[in-house]
């Protein structure tokens, strides 16, 4: 399974700002940690904001907040407001299920699906957060997503 | 691993089903206490199973009790320090296999249980830290676990304590 763009700028603009939630941080500054385009994160922080799980703060020095409960919110949901994972995406279906073999490797398909979305589906901010400090190497930052620039 | 041997003969004189065999675990919370299950807590363990579950399974948690465990078996329950120690919070069950599925020996946690009215005050971790701190005293360096995948909470939590996806996918087939 490969996230789509969107999805992984949600993913790092909701935990770098759950990690410096006491700060309200602007799009220029979190698309400068992972080198990715301000034009496109902007977007992404738009469907953020109407989720609720960030808030935009107006004025001098505003900026987003983290917003959501980093214990209950998983990955799945974050994910979910860009694209479908799991069963929900599979446009085969209909192809698949005239014969046997379509339908076998449907199964297949769905096999793999679910499990992709049950992993997606159990691992919170929170948890998320002490995975990326076992990752990190000091004096390193993120360049990983320069597939997502301009 | 070469430790675990003798782990495993010093955990069997350590074992009875007595709370005085091994001394309560320390926990991050002063006012909660781990110990061994004994055979008195039988009935409190079979209704706490029975409200979480909603299946009733007396006879099974009879014989759990009842035998002597094995050397690695492990069967911890939490309770309140002081004047409400009799009352059990949560249980959790746990053992040290090896060499199923090609596995060296490792340490499972297969059964836990924390009252509806006393979750999120950290006895399932309390717990969890007791179960590996005797794991590790048995000489196992890896605890596993099973876990639905529809079951969120037990997923959420188990995640949260850092447990990843191990190297075994579970296979089955309907007979």
């Amino acid at each position: 399974m490969k996230l789509q763009i969107s999805s992984q700028l949600a993913v790092f603009a909701v935990l770098e700002l759950y990690a410096r939630r006491e700060e309200q941080l602007s799009v220029a500054e979190i698309a400068s940690k992972y080198e990715v385009s301000p034009h496109h994160l902007a977007k992404v922080m738009n469907v953020l904001g109407r989720s609720g799980l960030v808030r935009s703060v107006r004025g001098a020095g505003g900026g987003y907040q983290f917003a959501g409960n980093a214990r209950r919110t998983t990955l799945l949901d974050i994910v979910e407001l860009f694209e479908n994972a799991g069963p929900a995406a599979r446009n085969d279906e209909e192809l698949a299920e005239r014969t046997g073999e379509g339908r076998a490797l449907l199964q297949v398909m769905k096999e793999i699906d679910d499990i992709a979305r049950s992993t997606l589906g159990s691992i919170t901010i929170a948890t998320m957060k002490r995975l990326v400090a076992q990752h990190e190497v000091p004096g390193k930052t993120a360049s990983a997503l320069g597939a997502g620039r301009g | 691993m070469g430790d675990f041997e003798g782990a495993k003969k010093r955990m069997h004189e350590d074992l009875p089903t007595s709370s005085a065999a091994q001394g309560p675990h320390r926990t991050g919370s002063p006012g909660l206490h781990i110990r061994p299950a004994t055979r008195a807590d039988l009935d409190q363990v079979i209704a706490l199973d029975e409200e979480v579950t909603n299946i009733a399974k007396p006879d099974y948690w009879r014989s759990l009790l009842d035998r002597r465990p094995g050397p690695e078996q492990f069967f911890l329950v939490a309770t309140e320090a002081g004047a409400s120690a009799a009352r059990i919070l949560g249980f959790m069950l746990g053992e040290i296999r090896a060499w199923e599925f090609g596995s060296e020996p490792c340490g499972w946690v297969y059964t836990l249980s924390v009252r509806e009215d006393a979750r999120l005050h950290g006895i399932g971790q309390a717990l969890f830290d007791a179960m590996s701190d005797e794991f590790r005293k048995a000489g196992v360096s890896k605890v596993r676990t099973m876990v639905g995948r529809d079951s969120r909470l037990h997923m959420l939590f188990f995640r949260a304590l850092g447990m990843m996806a191990g190297p075994y996918i579970e296979l089955e087939k309907e007979l």
